[in-house]
């Protein structure tokens, strides 16, 4: 059996207070094991980019626990959980958030700048990474050189590129085509499966979650089904 | 940290180049316009304080009346008399010689020319006294002098009004229906520290003044005596020796105020330097404003910067930088564009205060001090003035900077 790298303990969040309150997570508990590539799934407004946030370290829930790697990250600080996603995490995101006018090795290299290593080191280990996404060769074109589907790539190799234990992607072929959609998926899987990298997906498409071993649907903040359970025998 | 700060941030600068170069204007231009002021200031000091030593050196005036500086009324109060020379002379023993002047002004006319002058009737200790060279002919000697002999020697500028170009030597002026002899042409000594032309001026024996020239009043008065000092003696020890002296010839009661003044050269050019400093500081403070207003200009240019940028934050933030990595990228940009500007600033300005002091015939004095200063007050902007909105951009929540549009 694989270790479990998250678990969520009856995670709520409820945005705003009062009578504005509204509760977008109604006590959510899950583990994910190291390894698995996890799709999310559901209805628009049922939870699914919240509980994204939350499993990013960017957000804390309002109750419950999460426990990444044993450690418990609903009390830890603004800075400390900067440095969780710094040193353990990768994002995704649907709209690729590349730094405008900055070439894709520039873009790569950035966390690995926040890590604090020197300059030949970034180098290479950038160039590894956009090697690895396919992306040999257009190293210096910034993200207005790039299409759609590249610039995703670039995306995922700065995701990537810090070998985090857990990649989050957040609708990341939301914005491409069905065949550049495809490529996306072919590469997590790939990164999933040889480097065993923890994939934490959500889409609206059967057809990408299909890609995924193992879908989590959430309804109106509450998870609807889990196929580990239902998939297992 | 800091040195990944600062690459960071000259990579967004380059990034932008020309806004960059409009942000800086203003810290330029503050810049530059506090240095230039400082160094046409610091000339005018120093052109004032050479003139006044132009006047010569251990120099002390004795005048009647209260007054320091010209302008400032004198109340009545008695002349000096040609005694009064010999008693300082023999009483005060660091004074080397006595010249005793006198003059007003009157018009002198040669042939069909004329032209108004003050006459000044001297003592011939008055040449060296009084820092003058001769140019031309000779100066008188002390037997004309007592003789009270009708000679004359022009200032440059009254040879000129009067001669142009042909040797005035040997020639007969005419003023006050005395005629005159020249014998001799003062080297010209330009304009003294009050602006005026020193070399409008028309010398002549004392005993010759008081007769034929001045008044019948003032038959037997000197207006001023000058005083030179021995060389390595305290003029101030002067200062005091000659008043105490005066006091007691005047039979001044030890109540009562003087009725004369004794000063000496340093004094008038502390009075007039301590004003030329004040002018120099009045025009740096409003220089200094238009630095505060290109302080403004950069926050205004940053709080765009960073709204603009507000999805790039969020990214870096989700990265995982802290949130003082991002405070310090900030406001390291925002130092590095002042202090940018504050150099070129600097650049320009020597330029510009070169051109001006040659123009305006002052002495080039440069002051490191206050370029120093300047550009250590244009980083200080970055950093005050990048601080505000550097905070703003490290306290962006990450979820709502990412879905900034
Ligand atoms: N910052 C916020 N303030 C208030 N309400 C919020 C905020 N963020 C999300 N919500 C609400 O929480 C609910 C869940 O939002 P969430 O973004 O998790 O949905 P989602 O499943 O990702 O939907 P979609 O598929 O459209 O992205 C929605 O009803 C949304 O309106
Ligand atoms: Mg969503």
């Amino acid at each position: 059996m694989k270790e479990t790298l998250i678990s969520l303990r009856e995670v709520t969040k409820t945005y705003g207070s009062g009578q504005a309150a509204f509760q977008a997570l109604k006590g959510v508990s899950f583990d994910i094991a190291e390894g698995e590539f996890v799709a999310v799934m559901g209805p628009s407004g049922s939870g699914k980019s919240t509980v994204m946030n939350i499993l990013g370290c960017l957000d804390v829930p309002t109750s419950g626990e999460y426990l990444f790697l044993g450690e418990h990250v609903e009390l830890l600080n603004r800075d400390e959980r900067a440095l969780l996603r710094r040193h353990c995490l990768g994002f995704v995101f649907q709209g690729f958030n590349l730094l405008a006018r900055t070439t894709a090795l520039e873009n790569v290299e950035l966390p690995l700048l926040y890590r604090g290593l020197p300059l030949a080191e970034r180098h290479a280990q950038a160039k590894a990474a956009l090697a690895l996404v396919g992306l040999t060769g257009w190293e210096h074109h910034t993200p207005a050189e790039l299409s759609g589907g590249q610039q995703q790539r670039v995306a995922i190799a700065r995701a990537i590129v810090t070998r985090p234990a857990l990649l989050l992607a957040d609708e990341p072929t939301g914005n491409l085509d069905s065949e550049r959609s495809a490529e996306i998926m072919q590469l997590l899987t790939g990164l999933n499966q040889e480097h065993g990298i923890t994939v934490l997906m959500v889409t609206h498409e059967p057809d990408m979650a299909a890609y995924a071993s193992r879908t989590l649907r959430f309804v109106d903040g509450l998870i609807g089904h889990d196929t580990a359970y239902v998939g297992a025998d | 940290m800091l040195w990944n700060a600062l690459l960071l941030a000259l990579r967004e600068i380059r990034r932008n180049l020309m806004r960059a170069s409009l942000t800086v204007l203003g810290i330029i231009i503050g810049v530059a316009a506090v240095i230039t002021m400082v160094t046409l200031g610091n000339g005018a000091t120093a052109l004032i304080t050479a003139q006044v030593a132009s006047l010569g050196s251990n120099l002390v005036i004795v005048r009647p009346g209260q007054r320091m500086s010209p302008g400032q009324p004198a109340g009545w109060a008695p002349a000096f008399k040609e005694e009064d020379m010999q008693a300082i002379l023999e009483a005060v023993h660091a004074v080397r010689e006595v010249a005793g002047i006198a003059q007003r002004g009157s018009t002198v006319a040669w042939m069909t020319e004329s032209t108004f002058t003050p006459i000044v009737g001297s003592t011939p200790s008055y040449l060296e006294v009084g820092n003058w060279k001769i140019a031309e002919g000779r100066f008188f000697n002390d037997s004309e002098q007592r003789a009270g002999r009708a000679l004359c020697v022009l200032g440059d500028t009254v040879k000129k009004a009067l001669f142009s170009g042909s040797s005035p030597i040997g020639e007969k002026i005419r003023t006050r229906g005395v005629s005159c002899e020249v014998i001799g042409v003062l080297a010209p000594k330009g304009q003294s520290a009050m602006g005026q032309d020193q070399d409008d001026i028309v010398l002549m024996p004392l005993k010759a003044y008081q007769r034929r020239i001045a008044g019948r009043r003032s038959r037997q008065d000197v207006g001023t005596l000058l005083l030179s000092v021995r060389d390595g003696l305290s003029t101030e020890r002067v200062v005091r020796d000659v008043s105490a002296l005066m006091r007691e010839r005047r039979g001044i009661a030890p109540n009562e105020n003087d009725n004369f003044s004794v000063f000496d050269t340093r004094q008038i050019s502390d009075a007039l330097s301590s004003t030329t400093r004040v002018l120099t500081a009045l025009l740096g403070a409003v220089a200094a404003v238009s630095l505060l207003v290109g302080g403004i200009g950069i926050m205004n240019i940053m709080l765009v910067s960073v709204t603009e940028r507000t999805r790039e934050i969020g990214t870096r933030l989700a990265i995982g930088a802290l949130e003082r990595e991002v405070l310090l990228q900030f406001l390291v940009e925002a130092v590095a564009l002042s202090a940018f500007g504050g150099l070129v600033g600097i650049a320009l300005a020597l330029v510009a205060s070169f051109g001006l002091t040659s123009a305006m015939g002052l002495p080039f004095v440069l002051d490191f001090q206050i370029m120093l200063l300047a550009f250590a007050v244009s980083a200080g902007i970055g950093v005050l003035f990048g601080f505000v909105p550097a905070r703003r951009a490290a306290r962006l929540d990450p979820i709502e900077a990412l879905r900034h549009e």
